[in-house]
């Protein structure tokens, strides 16, 4: 069957059309459209960004995200996780925050770089 | 009074850039002045990803991609001051403003950089029908409220216009065990970017009503329920087609708005955007008094802010270093037909450095189009584009060789490809 997507690779948003037995992808105007067709009819992924406590920081939360993208049904797993963690400072941009959330093989890391 | 080459106001994505580009131009007497406590502006806020695509090749959240350039500006060692607030600006370019430190203090630049950013419509700014009770908040104060300070402003959430913003914060306080029951969008087509309604709404099975508008606030002290109704193609509300849902917040999506009072004040020209009006530098009416970025004209992309404000940067240092050729005669541009404004608003030809960047919206969707330059009645550029929509800012390249003339009138218009 051809699936028509539009494409979240980038701001463009090409409309794609994606046979999900060959795995063709039409309508792409970059390589990355292709994977993204590919990823979104056999294993739909997407990059998770939220906040984690912080201790001593008058309430303001430090921002992080998955390293990579993460299977969309895991989404709300990994946010639970997210939401159980509190952290203090100093902690820098990358830095691990949760190894291997929800099973998913990916790591939380920090978003920003947060000094004493 | 203190002395100042170049006086930055603002000290976000545009400002930041603006004081790099500056500073590689060869001018280090610098100061940027940003009234929050760091640097960064409202990407601060932005946690979600898709920032950098084009400037560093590769998806940056808000924070990633601000931290870039704060790392720019220190190892520079350009100056900056955090908390100052801006009081005025006056023609001859006089800065006066205050923190805690400093107190109140004026200083005289050879030239400014006004990137200071833009605000939000607020519920009073649509007339926004019905009660006037708590619960109803801009999206990027709600998500202030919760990636800043962790505070979820609702359970049951409706959403009206369909800005970035918006479609960003459905997921966002979705993800956080809100329950979003819908975002309402005036018009028949979305205002947001098509990939956030894929993976904002698409995604959570948030649904979008088109030609739908809040028809009725309703609630005592606090916010009980909405009305919502359909609208036709004057956008004026069908009568019978109210329908009830109960929320406790409101969020508004519903435009931005340039914060150019300070340079308005000082007396430059003001242009269809709310913003100034400029030359292809940037420069505003008032010689030495450059502006960049959300304060110019609301852009989708940061990407896009930064290769702007490197634009004023670059004139800025020009200006100081006396480098810019004074010249009577300029090219003005105009929007015609299925364009909705054009930038900049003046071309001065014989400061051309090699191209001109035109940018504008379309006013409405369009497919299959050519975008049509002319210049005092003659054809100088068409440029085909199979899709057109007015959330996508679109931005050509003029090379200098086209503008044989130092004065004239530079028309952009749309021409539908007749198949």
């Amino acid at each position: 069957m051809i699936k028509k997507l539009i494409c979240i690779s980038c701001p463009r948003g090409c409309h794609l059309e994606v046979n999900d037995v060959t795995l063709e992808v039409s309508g792409n105007m970059c390589p990355k459209g292709k994977i993204y067709g590919q990823s979104e009819v056999t294993n739909p992924v997407r990059t998770v960004t939220s906040t984690v406590a912080l201790i001593g920081k008058d309430g303001i939360r430090l921002a992080v995200k998955t390293a990579h993208p993460i299977p969309k049904g895991k989404i709300f797993e990994v946010m639970e996780e997210i939401n159980k963690v509190v952290v203090k400072a100093p902690i820098k941009m990358g830095e691990v925050i949760i190894k291997n959330v929800a099973n998913t093989g990916i790591d939380i890391i920090s978003s920003e770089d947060i000094y004493q | 009074m203190k002395n100042i080459d170049l006086l930055i106001i603002g000290g976000g994505s545009a400002g930041m850039a603006s004081a790099v580009s500056a500073y590689d131009n060869g001018i280090d007497n610098i100061l940027i002045l940003e009234k929050g406590d760091r640097l960064g502006g409202i990407l601060n806020q932005c946690i979600h990803n898709g920032f950098g695509l084009t400037e560093f090749k590769e998806e940056l959240t808000g924070p990633e991609f601000l931290s870039r350039f704060v790392h720019q500006i220190e190892s520079r060692r350009i100056q900056y001051k955090l908390n100052s607030f801006v009081l005025s600006i006056s023609k001859d370019k006089i800065v006066t403003y205050t923190n805690e430190i400093d107190g109140v203090v004026e200083i005289k630049a050879k030239a400014i950089i006004y990137a200071v950013g833009c605000y939000e419509r607020n519920a009073g700014a649509i007339l926004l029908p019905g009660d006037r009770p708590s619960g109803i908040f801009t999206a990027g104060t709600a998500q202030l409220y919760l990636n800043h300070y962790g505070l979820l402003v609702g359970k049951r959430v409706f959403i009206l216009g369909s800005g970035d913003i918006g479609l960003i914060m459905a997921r966002r306080m979705t993800l956080e065990g809100a329950k979003v029951l819908g975002v309402a969008e005036i018009l028949p087509y979305s205002n947001g970017l098509n990939r956030n309604i894929v993976q904002c709404l698409n995604d959570y099975n948030i649904p979008l009503y088109l030609s739908t508008t809040v028809s009725k606030v309703i609630g005592k002290s606090s916010l009980e329920r909405i009305e919502v109704s359909q609208v036709d193609d004057k956008l004026s509300i069908i009568p019978g087609t109210a329908k009830s849902i109960d929320v406790d917040v409101l969020l508004l999506s519903v435009g931005l708005i340039p914060n150019n009072t300070l340079i308005e004040n000082a007396g430059v020209r003001v242009s269809k955007t709310r913003g100034a009006e400029v030359n292809q530098l940037m420069e505003t009416s008032i010689p030495g008094i450059f502006s960049c970025g959300n304060v110019l004209h609301v852009h989708d992309l940061v990407d896009n802010v930064v290769n702007e404000a490197r634009i004023a940067g670059k004139g800025a240092s020009d200006f100081i270093k006396n480098k810019l050729v004074a010249s009577k005669e300029t090219i003005k541009c105009v929007f015609g037909h299925g364009v909705n404004y054009v930038l900049p608003q003046i071309i001065d030809v014989k400061n051309i450095d090699e191209f001109v960047y035109i940018k504008f919206r379309v006013s409405k969707p369009q497919n299959n189009a050519y975008i049509v330059f002319t210049l005092s009645g003659k054809e100088i550029k068409r440029v085909f584009k199979p899709y057109l929509l007015p959330s996508e800012m679109v931005i050509i390249k003029l090379d200098k060789g086209l503008f044989s003339e130092p004065s004239g009138e530079l028309i952009v218009s749309l021409e539908e490809k007749k198949i």
